[in-house]
């Protein structure tokens, strides 16, 4: 009987051409846009991730309870220690210690008063050691506008605003004033490599990148850091990997009762990235929804007028024998095969947008200059797993959806009716 | 009241709602015929032949009275009890042919034995046996489309009978064709109901039809008129 049906398919074009063209279309823009869609939020993730919460990020309960503050008199005592402890444990995830700082950059003139003051928000990240990974994490390479990148130890990278505001030119001498780990003043001075722009206003406005060994010393941190950030191996966000570690490092390191006790927390507790991420599952369900609504209308309606050229043969078919039932099932069986084929082709041309947009991304630079969270300006797609079978959901159930529907009409008509029909 | 003839009517009427009221098409009809019988119903355009046709071939119910088909009252079948009867019991020709236009003479002829679940071997023995008794071997794999009308419908033909039923109904299935193709189906299907002794009620107003039938049924405005046998030599 399928044979038979199968036959029918292939050789009635009205019967399936177009049912299986709304079907591929509907499902390649599915897996287009929901590639595109994951690409964007996990790209987005991954940013915050890289910038500032890592996938994981080992703190002091008390550094993480106000981490708003950057309150490096909280700061792990024994990072380097418990760095080589963590690499050792879970390899599958980048360690890298930093120190997120607030302070003034106090710009001097000649005589060694103060001619420009701003508000500064710093990173002491890893930039010498050979092999550390934090330029390109930071995507600092290309984010420098003016000057170079800093080659040896007291020399910055400061925001390009920041550096306008100040009249700063690369090569410039500046002083930092901040407060060490045991709350006295802080005072050190740096020399401007390179002015930087990252696209995105939250780190363009104040922001100075110092090497970390510099950063100790001006803060007083031999041996510790503000923060361990963890970034999977995988290169992206594993919701299930991430809290795994974190739970694994708790049981070992945390003890609730003290405050200087080391925890791990995941993107998800940070930022509010979590609702990000719960987020982001919402909005790709909706937009399923969307195409298997939409798809599921016009496979109805394509059903309905495919149905009236077709109450000649399930009339004749009815006074053969057949069941109304086994008739209904057969249209049922016929749009499963519509939405399987249609569902392949879908999937294949979507995969091929897909990949395109995962290598070439979209560049929305312009659209994004006032932005204010962390957000990356090329838009890519990501083909995850999930993006080769998501398309189907709604390939095939728009087909029984707009089938079932369309094929009530035969139930609804009484025998001799449909009969009549075939005679006239 | 099984009265031992192959389908009982009695006292059968139809009607037809008509706007407030109602049509009576069929208006008390006592028949019965028995097996083998190559019998017409005849009568002008609107007296009920199809009506009548319908009902004994349980595509639909009388309104009164009852028509037994096989021992099984149609009035009393569920959907799915008259479905099994016209695929074991029935078969149908129609004017218009209502082959599948898709679908190749050997498939359209396979179809109702597909319904009945019989396998592959026996099928392919079967279609080739009906499609023998038409004359069609050489067109097996051609499509309705490319035949011509008598061709279809003696492709009609061998799809009602593949499955040798008990009871064949044609309605005017020579009101499409001309006079040699009408007198080559009627004679098929003469040949056929020799050979299997299955029977076979015409509803015609044609003439050559007329002529090969051995039992004359006249309707009038839904009520027989006359019914007579003719001996031939
Ligand atoms: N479903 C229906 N609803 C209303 N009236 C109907 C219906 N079916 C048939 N009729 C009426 O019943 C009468 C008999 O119809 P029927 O089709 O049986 O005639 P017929 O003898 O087959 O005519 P013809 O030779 O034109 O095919 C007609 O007047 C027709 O209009
Ligand atoms: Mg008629």
């Amino acid at each position: 009987m399928i044979r038979f049906l199968f036959k029918g398919l292939i050789r009635d074009k009205h019967r399936s051409l177009l049912p299986l063209i709304v079907v591929a279309l509907g499902v390649m823009l599915t897996v287009v846009f929901h590639s595109w869609l994951t690409g964007v939020i996990s790209d987005s993730i991954e940013y915050n991730a890289r910038f500032t919460t890592g996938h994981v990020k080992v703190m002091t309960m008390a550094y993480a309870d106000n981490l708003d503050q950057m309150p490096n008199d909280l700061a792990l005592l024994n990072a380097d220690s418990l760095t080589v402890a963590l690499k050792k444990q879970f390899p599958g995830m980048e360690w890298v210690e930093r120190i997120h700082f607030a302070g003034l950059v106090d710009v001097p003139d000649r005589s060694g008063e103060t001619r420009a003051q701003g508000n500064t928000i710093g990173f002491g990240i890893d930039l010498f050691t050979p092999g550390s990974a934090e330029i390109d994490r930071m995507n600092i390479r290309k984010s420098v506008v003016e000057g170079r990148l800093p080659k040896q130890n007291g020399e910055i990278l400061i925001s390009n605003e920041l550096a306008s505001d100040m009249k700063l030119k690369p090569g410039d001498t500046i002083s930092l004033i901040s407060s060490t780990m045991y709350g006295e003043m802080a005072i050190y001075n740096f020399t401007v490599a390179g002015t930087v722009v990252f696209g995105t206003s939250f780190l363009d406005r104040g922001t100075i990148i110092a090497d970390i060994a510099d950063v100790r010393q001006a803060l007083n941190m031999e041996g510790a850091s503000g923060e361990i950030l963890g970034l999977s191996q995988k290169g992206y966000f594993d919701k299930n990997e991430a809290t795994e570690i974190a739970a694994a490092f708790n049981r070992n390191y945390n003890k609730p009762a003290d405050e200087f006790s080391p925890v791990m927390k995941t993107l998800m507790e940070q930022n509010n990235l979590g609702a990000l991420v719960d987020y982001s599952s919402v909005i790709l369900t909706v937009l399923v929804a969307v195409f298997l609504l939409a798809m599921s209308i016009v496979l109805w309606n394509a059903g309905l007028l495919g149905g009236l050229r077709r109450y000649g043969e399930f009339g004749m078919r009815l006074a053969i024998g057949e069941e109304k039932g086994h008739v209904y099932k057969t249209m049922i069986y016929e749009s499963l095969l519509i939405g399987t084929f249609g569902s392949l082709a879908g999937v294949a041309l979507g995969m091929v947008f897909a990949w395109y947009f995962q290598h070439y991304g979209l560049n929305l630079k312009g659209m994004m200059q006032n932005a204010t969270i962390i957000m990356p300006t090329v838009f890519k797609a990501r083909i995850t797993p999930v993006t080769w079978f998501i398309g189907f959901i709604p390939g095939i159930l728009s087909t029984l959806i707009g089938t079932m529907l369309s094929g009530i009409g035969i139930y609804k008509r009484q025998t001799a009716q449909l009969f009549k029909e075939l005679e006239a | 009241m099984d009265s031992g003839h192959l389908i009982t009517i009695q006292h059968l009427k139809k009607h037809f709602a008509m706007g407030a009221g109602k049509f009576t098409a069929l208006n008390g009809i006592d028949l019965t015929f028995d097996k083998g019988e190559f019998t017409g119903i005849i009568g002008p355009s609107g007296s009920g032949k199809t009506t009548l046709l319908n009902i004994i071939g349980s595509l639909d119910v009388p309104s009164e009275g009852k028509a037994i088909v096989m021992g099984k009252s149609v009035g009393d079948l569920g959907a799915r009890e008259a479905a099994m009867l016209r695929k074991t019991k029935l078969g149908f020709i129609f004017q218009s042919y209502n082959l599948l236009q898709v679908h190749t003479v050997y498939e359209n002829v396979e179809f109702p034995l597909l319904l009945l679940g019989i396998d592959a071997a026996t099928r392919k023995q079967m279609v080739k046996d009906a499609l023998e008794w038409v004359g069609l071997t050489d067109k097996t794999s051609s499509r309705p489309a490319q035949l011509s009308g008598g061709e279809c419908q003696r492709v009609a033909i061998a799809r009602a009978m593949v499955k040798k039923p008990e009871i064949v109904l044609a309605d005017e299935p020579t009101a499409n064709l001309d006079a040699a193709n009408s007198h080559h189906i009627l004679q098929t299907m003469e040949k056929l109901n020799h050979e299997f002794r299955t029977t076979f009620i015409f509803a015609t107003h044609d003439e050559k039809v007329i002529g090969y039938i051995r039992r004359k049924i006249f309707l009038e405005d839904g009520k027989v008129a006359k019914d007579e046998l003719i001996t031939k030599s």
